[in-house]
């Protein structure tokens, strides 16, 4: 291994341990003071000098217990400097309670992040902060490295998180893991946020920071699984991001343009990860009974089944549609299905289902819809149609290989 | 609430753009009008114009733009929508902001608006 490999493995292995501690001693701190911005500041330092040390001296044996004692020494530092100030004190006593308690045993720190993941995801919080702030908090990523990916200015972003953790104390939202009844909804919302932040890092390719947010977020996955083994939405979830992931690479071609899935090569599909997501999705549905995630994850495993040569099961897949459907009301879903009934039912019937999505106000620049109606309706043979579509297509994309894609396939059209 | 959407081009780096992007500027100026946006107006080069000011009742004229920058004031188009997230996503549609930059502005509100 070169020099600059080895470095950079021991980069992302201290980073990967830093991440976890600092969820958990974040979560751990918060909990019990209720002031995650406080939590925050008590450990960034700490956090922010074990990713500097830790991949040049090594991970230490109890990274827990060393980020406690950076962070105690900071934190002490902070209290002398403001000594003279007497507001918040108590506060801050707290805190140094707190942080001197689990340093004399980090050994024994509670992991108290699923906690802190329905804090964030608590219906007092906006629904569109709920996944940036279960990014910052558990994950330790910065707000600009997070605006990035969400389209929004860094500064605005960064207010938006400091409203919703005021939010999080002035509402007092619990930090606890619902009771049994409560439970699967609840969880619903923690699961939505953590799959918003893995599609921002799904569609925007091509741009490295949101590759990494869907790396994020398939972490985030792993964690709820492991913390709540017996939801089988949680697992379902986590599978369908694996099914998707395992086809990254074959979203685009070697001169860089889209590639749609049935044209995907095989060959370039992560057969691991598939198998991985087959072993979660088979758990999940021997878990109980069948959510929204775990069906998506289904269609996703229909949809990986042409790697072992099955290419005639699109009528379990609109099957599988028709469920999804039922369950969920969204047009997102109608668009979907109606793409995979044209390989059962034809092209024609596809576009007629798509009518009755014209009137919904959102499709106005949904560029999917226009992308999907623009591909039946030449399959149809519409070719007017189809040309005023795809050019709504194009135009609404922001992802340069799939402009080039669908102005290839304009041309095309005016060709055949 | 009514976006300008104010094109700064850099020059140097449209003019090295390929051919293929007058197409998808058609393209997202059919998407643009049937969003109900205003195509608004490509300007002519910032080298062609003028700037005027008037100092004490005197006009001073410079050759060319108001302030020598590497980007500069090409055009703008104007869309109607909820906020300025959804305006962001416009711009970033727009294949300008390959070329430059799009600055984003609130119309000020007329009164009975």
């Amino acid at each position: 291994m070169a020099n600059s490999a080895i470095a950079s493995a021991a980069h992302e292995t201290a980073e990967l341990v830093a991440r976890s501690s600092y969820g958990r001693l974040l979560a751990f701190l918060a909990a019990r003071t209720r002031d995650v911005a406080g939590a925050e500041d008590a450990l960034a330092e700490a956090f922010a000098s074990a990713l500097q040390s830790w991949p040049v001296d090594g991970v230490p044996d109890n990274p827990d217990a060393w980020l406690l004692t950076v962070a105690r020494r900071r934190q002490t530092d902070a209290i002398r400097r403001r000594q003279t100030r007497t507001a918040g004190e108590a506060h801050i006593e707290l805190m140094m309670d707190e942080l001197n308690q689990a340093a004399a045993n980090a050994d024994a720190i509670a992991d108290r992040r699923l906690a802190l993941m329905f804090a964030c995801a608590h219906p007092a919080i906006e629904p569109g902060m709920r996944a940036p702030l279960i990014l910052q908090t558990i994950l330790g990523l910065t707000a600009s490295a997070i605006a990035a990916a969400f389209l929004i200015p860094p500064a605005t972003m960064g207010q938006r998180l400091v409203r919703a953790k005021a939010r999080i104390k002035e509402a007092g939202v619990p930090f606890a893991v619902p009771e049994r009844a409560d439970l699967a909804d609840r969880l619903d919302a923690v699961l939505e946020a953590i799959y918003a932040a893995y599609a921002k890092g799904w569609t925007e390719i091509g741009d490295s920071t949101a590759d990494r947010l869907a790396d994020e977020a398939i972490w985030l996955g792993r964690l709820v699984v492991s913390l709540l083994p017996e939801e089988p939405e949680a697992k379902g979830m986590l599978a369908l991001m694996l099914y998707t992931e395992a086809r990254r690479q074959a979203r685009r071609d070697a001169e860089g343009s889209y590639v749609p899935l049935q044209e995907q090569d095989i060959a370039r599909w992560d057969l691991g990860q598939i198998d991985s997501a087959e072993v979660l999705l088979h758990a999940a549905n021997r878990g109980g009974p069948t959510g929204r995630y775990q069906i998506e994850a289904a269609i996703q495993s229909a949809h990986c089944a042409r790697r072992l040569g099955n290419t005639s099961n699109w009528p379990s897949i609109v099957a599988l549609y028709d469920a999804l459907l039922h369950l969920t009301q969204s047009p997102v879903v109608a668009l979907n299905r109606a793409a995979v009934l044209a390989e059962t039912a034809g092209a024609d019937a596809a576009l007629a289902c798509l009518d009755g999505l014209a009137g919904d106000r959102r499709m106005a620049d949904y560029q999917p819809y226009w992308a999907a109606k623009g591909h039946l309706a030449a399959r149809a043979g519409r070719r007017a149609d189809a040309h005023a579509a795809l050019t709504l297509a194009m135009g609404l994309a922001t992802d340069d290989a799939v402009r080039r894609y669908l102005a290839q396939q304009i041309r095309q059209l005016q060709d055949g | 609430m009514q976006f300008i959407m104010l094109i700064h081009h850099d020059d140097a780096a449209l003019a090295k753009a390929p051919p293929a992007l007058w197409g998808e500027y058609a393209a997202f100026n059919e998407a643009l009008a049937k969003a109900g946006g205003t195509p608004g107006l490509r300007l002519d080069h910032a080298s062609k114009g003028r700037s005027v000011t008037l100092r004490n009742g005197t006009p001073e004229l410079l050759d060319g733009p108001y302030a020598d920058t590497k980007e500069q004031f090409a055009g703008y188009f104007m869309i109607d929508l909820p906020d300025i997230d959804a305006a962001v996503q416009w711009a970033a549609r727009c294949p300008s902001a390959q070329y430059g930059t799009i600055e984003v502005r609130p119309i000020w509100p007329t009164r009975g608006q």
